[in-house]
């Protein structure tokens, strides 16, 4: 335990000094924070805009539920980018350079090595989504109502797991592939491959992305719940690090 | 009890055999020299004995611990990979902290470590600078110092000193020959002027085979070459050249050449050669300043060997 300690601590101050950790909080909480900004004003904006009088006219009021909708359309696609982003290299990188042998042929399992990297992304996306989440909660109330704290935290835990499970994915790829592009390129392909499968809605909604949609719904439909989307979503993270110490353990650095 | 046991270890990947049976003792506390041509099988035979790559058959223990990726084998050895690759955002002294929280050491003993390899491997000055400018040479002694932190019972360096400058190839075979006493050095490289150096014990591996393994001395011995070289004062060429043709013309006596103030002379048989020609030099009244067994380098071994191999 001790040594996933050492090794969550190396790849939290990584984040940090990279200034990844930094990049990640500051554009998901400018979302965050924009988001509401955006669902109030932008009525105005397109009515301030030389010859867009009729356009703003056309627009009806804006109310909470665009904030909300506004809020989860931004976080969710731009937290995948990053669910994708983070990790692609994190494995594959440290195999190519060189730094996954060295560190690996110290008492340090390939468990801890894998499960610190899962636990840092954790971390990142966790506090990133609390920053963001803050700021569009806050902005929300300000601008329109505020609204059920639980259920507002509830909504950032359920786009948290929809991240994690493409963090999740995009780790257990560069674990198999020695190049991020190939790894990235993998998890767009899983996204994509999901998105169509998602067509029919038999099936979308035990897909992650359905998390998506019940984050929306928590504040219209509270009564609507999509536990096999969140089974799914629990169980493919699971499984994607799972596979991925499974292989990594076999793997010759 | 053997430092390093390597029993009929076997590697292929897919048709290629990079190790094909390869066997191997290695004595405790000696600088092992590793030595073989470019993919020889050196840098799979370390990886293989590190846990980080897995043998296709035999068996392996290293300090009495059986080879795969555990932590018994982890915490008696050391690594210095070939191209050693670090977190270019640490320091130098964050680094080898880092190394040694994951060998359990606590904050102060790891800091202490820390500074005391800095010290040693001369990267004091340098220790709160980012890993990533530094030169090659530093990253080498950065690469030394992170394979000591645990205080290893065998240390494996793999090509520690071919892609360094002369001035950088000296100063890390001194800090491995002060090293000497301490742990086992396992040391594989293709430079021969290296292992002359600083082994003690010389194993030849080609093709994934064991060519050869035996003390330094023991190895040029068993390749001496049947030549002996006179040198004489110089005072004129010509008694030593009518000396040189007299003796040509002896049975014992293949061939003889005289170069300057020098002649070399080879011979039928070492032993019996020796005092002979000794007893010729003192009644030729030549001024001798020199009489030597020609001893081979090790390269000439090393070549002899693979040569064999080659033609066999």
């Amino acid at each position: 335990m001790n040594l996933f300690w050492a090794a969550l601590s190396k790849e939290l101050r990584e984040q940090w000094r990279t200034y990844r950790l930094l990049v990640t909080v500051i554009v998901l909480s400018l979302f965050g924070l924009l988001s509401p900004l955006l669902a109030y004003f932008t009525p105005q904006i397109l009515g301030a805009i030389p010859g867009g009088e009729a356009l703003g006219e056309l627009i009806p009021p804006p109310t909470v539920v665009d904030a909300i909708g506004q809020y989860i359309k931004n976080l969710s696609q731009f937290a995948i980018l990053f669910a994708i982003l983070l990790p692609m290299g994190s494995v594959s990188g440290e195999k190519e350079r060189g730094t996954a042998a060295l560190v690996l042929s110290k008492p340090l399992p390939r468990g801890a090595f894998l499960m610190a990297k899962a636990a840092a992304f954790g971390l990142v996306f966790a506090l990133s989504l609390l920053i963001s989440g803050l700021a569009g909660y806050y902005y929300t109330g300000l601008l329109f109502e505020f609204l059920p704290f639980d259920r507002w935290v509830a909504m950032n835990g359920l786009l948290w797991l929809y991240t994690m499970v493409y963090a999740g994915l995009t780790l257990l790829f560069s674990t198999i592939s020695r190049s991020q592009a190939v790894a990235a390129g993998l998890s767009f392909a899983v996204l994509l491959g999901l998105s169509v499968i998602g067509i029919s809605k038999t099936v979308a909604v035990y897909l992650p992305a359905q998390l998506v949609t019940w984050s929306a719904t928590l504040f219209i439909q509270p009564e609507t719940a999509y536990w096999g989307s969140l089974a799914v979503s629990t169980g493919m993270l699971v499984a994607a690090l799972l596979a991925a110490w499974l292989i990594f353990r076999r793997q010759e650095l | 009890m053997s430092a390093i046991r390597i029993e009929n270890l076997v590697k292929t990947y897919g048709a290629v055999h990079a190790l094909d049976g390869l066997s191997l003792e290695v004595e405790p506390g000696s600088i092992f020299g590793f030595l073989g041509p470019n993919g020889a099988g050196k840098t799979t035979t370390i990886r293989i004995l590190t846990g980080l790559a897995h043998p296709s058959g035999g068996h392996a223990s290293v300090a009495g611990v059986q080879i795969g990726h555990n932590g018994a084998l982890a915490r008696r050895i050391g690594y210095l990979p070939e191209e050693p690759a670090f977190y270019g955002w640490m320091s130098a002294q964050e680094f080898l902290e880092y190394i040694g929280r994951l060998f359990g050491l606590g904050g102060a003993a790891r800091r202490k470590r820390a500074e005391e390899l800095l010290e040693k491997v001369g990267l004091w000055e340098v220790r709160k600078r980012r890993i990533r400018g530094f030169s090659r040479g530093m990253r080498q002694r950065l690469g030394i110092a992170q394979a000591l932190v645990n205080q290893p019972e065998v240390l494996f360096l793999d090509e520690p000193a071919s892609a360094l400058d002369p001035a950088g190839r000296r100063d890390v075979l001194e800090l491995i020959a002060g090293l000497r006493g301490q742990c086992t050095v396992f040391m594989s490289t293709h430079i021969l002027a290296d292992v002359e150096r600083v082994c003690d014990t010389v194993g030849i591996i080609h093709k994934g085979r064991m060519l050869r393994v035996a003390r330094q001395e023991d190895l040029t011995a068993a390749y001496a070459l049947p030549v002996f070289r006179v040198e004489v004062t110089a005072n004129g060429n010509r008694p030593l050249t009518e000396w040189a043709e007299k003796i040509g013309r002896e049975a014992m006596v293949e061939q003889v050449q005289v170069d300057g103030n020098a002649v070399r002379i080879r011979v039928r048989d070492v032993e019996n050669a020796r005092g002979w020609l000794l007893h010729a030099l003192a009644e030729s009244g030549l001024a001798v300043e020199r009489f030597e067994a020609v001893k081979p380098s090790l390269e000439e071994v090393f070549l002899n060997l693979v040569n064999e191999e080659v033609h066999r």
